[in-house]
């Protein structure tokens, strides 16, 4: 009889705040947090546009000296870890350490650490090398330093599958839930990789949204005149925990982990498939963990990039696995129109997002949609407005490079 | 060599097929299975061989190996 995992604690930071609160906010607003890239020099760049973290102050969470030499995506994922914990009733009653995992994803870690050590390298000779220079590019220091901050001793981790690595490390927290490894997993994803090699990089795989002139319109996920997605960056976390150990101490449970699934493509390093047939055995597999039907899913958040790809094959996916459902009563939208694609954190935010809406009673829309790709024709996308709608069930789904599918699927909480 | 002979030259090392597969009237994508990844890479390079320029709209042009020989030969290329 495997244990039942409930969520108990959210933070975020993101393109469209700093908080839970106020990205909320943002996302039922239908507001966006795209904008021009600040973080580097852009000018000769194809692309000039990103969803940035903007006026985030690490010194409430980290010393001087950290805030120096930790790289953003270990500062992002300090700091939604922090306001999950709290948020979750830790400083009252914590998990004994080593009850408490840490399982935090990210694509790429400390790109900007390593792209500055190179340069100086080139420019400064290597004994300006710092110390600090290796142990906070590595992937899995956000997972570390969380670690520490919040005195968790128990499973630690760093999936780095790409787009799906927030979802993953969910996933992996859940197993450990229900297996006994842990009574409490703070997991998630965080990312901060607006850089000039990923932005470059990715341009260079024509793979990004070239709408420069008008940012806030670029990130289109379903839209017939979607060119490519948004890149951005931030953290989403959660904090997962055994319900036996939350009805204990009396914690807020804000909804229920019922099923979790991953599967590979095994098709192309950068692209699904004509259908996505690995996303459809994802979502399938599930549901059968959740023991639920495809009718019970009242919302589905998208992994939506706003690519020509994800999106169609997408689309189609949903059709397959939801038959005529996916058609008539099925709420799906992208929340990536709003904050761009966050990469390895982006599964993090929109388990987030996917919770809100089951605790809220409030869809976030698809914005940007003027007009649907013909392979979502029937389905609600929940275009450009917030909707009120009772989430019983939501899904959430993140698709990554390297052919990595991932599922979740959250219920508001039943005794 | 003539320009035609290069060109194909250079695509069937890119690509690690026979000079004899690769046909100037190939189309790369249904033809000779090179997704748009293997394209922009190739592209790149012939960029580098023959010291021109590709933009993202001439690319949108170019479905075939005869493509490419046409395009660089219209860049006043031999």
């Amino acid at each position: 009889m495997r244990r039942r995992v409930v969520v108990t604690g959210l933070g975020v930071v993101s393109p469209l705040g700093n908080s839970l609160l106020e990205s909320w906010a943002a996302l039922c607003a239908g507001k966006s947090g795209v904008g021009y890239i600040t973080k580097f020099d852009a000018a000769d760049y194809s692309v000039k546009i990103a969803g940035e973290v903007k006026g985030f102050d690490p010194l409430s969470f980290v010393s001087k000296s950290e805030a120096r030499r930790f790289d953003n995506f270990i500062l992002y994922a300090v700091a939604a870890s922090r306001m999950a914990c709290e948020d979750a009733g830790f400083d009252r009653h914590r998990p004994l350490p080593e009850d408490l995992g840490v399982i935090i994803g990210s694509a790429i870690g400390g790109l900007t650490t390593v792209e500055e050590t190179y340069k100086t390298i080139l420019t400064a000779g290597l004994e300006k090398l710092s110390p600090f220079a290796v142990p906070c590019s590595l992937a899995n220091m956000a997972a570390g330093v969380v670690a520490i901050k919040e005195e968790a001793r128990g499973p630690i981790s760093c999936p780095t599958t790409a787009c799906a690595a927030g979802a993953q490390a969910i996933e992996m927290a859940v197993a450990h839930i229900r297996c006994g490894n842990a009574v409490a997993v703070i997991a998630g994803g965080t990312e901060a990789a607006v850089t000039s090699l990923a932005v470059g990089g990715f341009a260079a795989m024509r793979t990004l949204s070239t709408r420069n002139g008008e940012p806030q319109k670029a990130s289109r996920p379903f839209d017939k005149k979607r060119d490519g997605f948004v890149i951005s960056e931030g953290a989403g976390i959660l904090v997962l925990e055994d319900l036996e150990n939350a009805r204990k101490r009396g914690a807020k449970i804000y909804a229920e982990v019922i099923g979790v699934a991953n599967s590979a493509d095994a098709f192309h390093i950068a692209a699904p498939p004509a259908g996505h047939e690995g996303a459809v055995r994802c979502m399938k597999r599930a549901l059968r963990d959740a023991s639920i039907n495809p009718a019970d899913v009242d919302y589905i958040n998208a992994h939506g990039t706003s690519t020509q790809l994800n999106d169609t094959y997408e689309a189609q996916a949903i059709k397959r696995v939801f038959g005529e459902y996916a058609t008539s009563q099925l709420l799906v939208s992208s929340t990536k129109s709003m904050t761009g694609h966050m990469l390895g954190a982006s599964g993090g935010f929109e388990a987030v997002a996917a919770i809100q809406s089951i605790r809220e009673g409030i869809v976030p829309p698809t914005i940007n949609l003027d007009s649907p790709d013909e392979a979502g024709a029937g389905m609600d996308f929940v275009a450009n407005i917030a909707r009120k709608a009772n989430v019983d069930v939501a899904m959430s789904c993140s698709f990554g490079f390297g052919g990595v599918n991932l599922s979740l699927v959250f219920r508001s909480f039943k005794d | 060599m003539t320009l035609d002979e290069k060109v194909i030259n250079i695509i069937a090392e890119q690509l690690g097929r026979e000079t004899a597969e690769c046909k100037p009237e190939a189309a790369f994508i249904e033809d000779l299975g090179v997704d748009s990844l293997d394209l922009f890479e190739l592209v790149m390079v012939m960029e580098d061989k023959f010291q021109v320029t590709i933009s993202d709209e001439e690319l949108k042009n170019i479905r075939t190996i005869q493509d490419i020989i046409n395009f660089l030969k219209s860049q006043g290329v031999e």
